[in-house]
């Protein structure tokens, strides 16, 4: 997949009048699958493109997106092992990762 | 985000243009820089300008400071230049797409280039002298003959020699290939630089079929794409 690509498809689901919310793995540490820079696009209708994990915190910033499209603020979200969530939605591998998710608007 | 900032960001990575989209995470403030002016609502010092685009040449994104700002790179998507659409470049097209490389076909051959089948890629029907003068390689360029025809073959070749292209290959069994380095040698490349040259192409995977074959080139290529990224690194 190329970078272009989620990119794109907010610039798609915003010309067909839905909202859309853009996330990106900002930092990593230890082990993790997706690297910094790595785009996840999402819209009001939990559709998504790309990823920032390797599927394992997907639901999570889907979530985490759709309050940001509703709200317009954006949200910084930490996953990994020492994470309260890790019971639901850590990262198996045992790395840390960071994501920044903001409303294109 | 805002959607002027996104289109903007758009039409440089569509041009061609490294550049960075810069966030404070705890405030949601961008800048975009770049080739061009600095557009945006975040205010930068020039300290952190020069991080900046220290992080573009290098094509890193990532945190800067100790502080909450985020540097996303965008740099121009590698090529892959094909010189001969055959049966193996229509397998060799879509993976190529698949895996980020921008593709690019050349063949003089009218009938083989619009074959139907070589969909997104760039075509350009001429003879490969001109063709590859047309493409100009560069470092962030792969280039791959298929043709095994010399009189298309070894001019593609010679000018991917003459160029700083991170990967040159060259379809054909050894012999084939053998005989190549000869005819190359003798129109005064040195060893080193036929060194450069993978043939038979592709990494030894034992591939029969053109899309096994067209898996084997994708893998050397971006083998040889990544390790030069960590030896940088």
């Amino acid at each position: 997949m190329s970078d272009t690509q989620a990119l794109d498809q907010i610039s798609a689901w915003r010309a067909a009048g839905h909202k859309a919310a853009l996330a990106t793995v900002v930092q990593t540490w230890g082990s993790s699958p997706r690297p910094a820079g790595s785009h996840m696009a999402i819209n009001d209708k939990s559709e998504f493109v790309g990823s920032v994990s390797g599927g394992c915190i997907e639901g999570a910033v889907i979530d985490a997106a759709r309050e940001v499209m509703a709200t317009g603020q954006p949200k910084t979200l930490d996953f990994g092992v020492t994470n309260e969530m890790a019971w639901d939605v850590g990262l198996a591998c045992g790395g840390k990762v960071r994501v920044f998710v903001e409303a294109v608007e | 985000m805002k959607s002027n900032l996104l289109s903007d960001l758009q039409a440089r990575i569509a041009a061609h243009h490294p550049c960075a989209l810069v966030t404070d995470t705890t405030t949601g403030a961008q800048a975009l820089i770049g080739t061009g002016e600095v557009v945006g609502t975040l205010a930068l010092t020039a300290e952190a300008q020069i991080e900046i685009n220290r992080l573009i040449a290098a094509n890193k994104s990532g945190v800067i400071g100790e502080t909450s700002i985020f540097v996303r790179t965008y740099s121009p998507s590698p090529r892959m230049i094909i010189v001969g659409a055959v049966h193996i470049a229509q397998s060799l097209v879509p993976m190529a797409q698949l895996a980020g490389f921008e593709a690019i076909v050349i063949d003089p051959r009218a009938a083989f280039l619009t074959s139907g089948k070589l969909a997104g890629a760039t075509a350009i029907e001429e003879w490969p002298d001109d063709g590859m003068k047309e493409a100009r390689p560069d470092a962030r360029t792969a280039v791959v003959t298929l043709t095994h025809d010399p009189k298309l073959d070894d001019p593609a070749l010679a000018a991917a020699l003459r160029s700083p292209a991170f990967y040159i290959g060259a379809l054909g069994s050894r012999k084939t290939h053998e005989k190549r380095l000869a005819r190359l040698k003798a129109d005064g490349f040195s060893d080193a630089d036929l060194a450069r040259i993978r043939g038979p192409v592709g990494l030894n995977i034992n591939a029969i079929s053109p899309a096994e074959i067209a898996v084997s080139i994708v893998a050397q290529v971006i083998e040889t794409l990544r390790a030069e990224a960590k030896s940088k690194a």
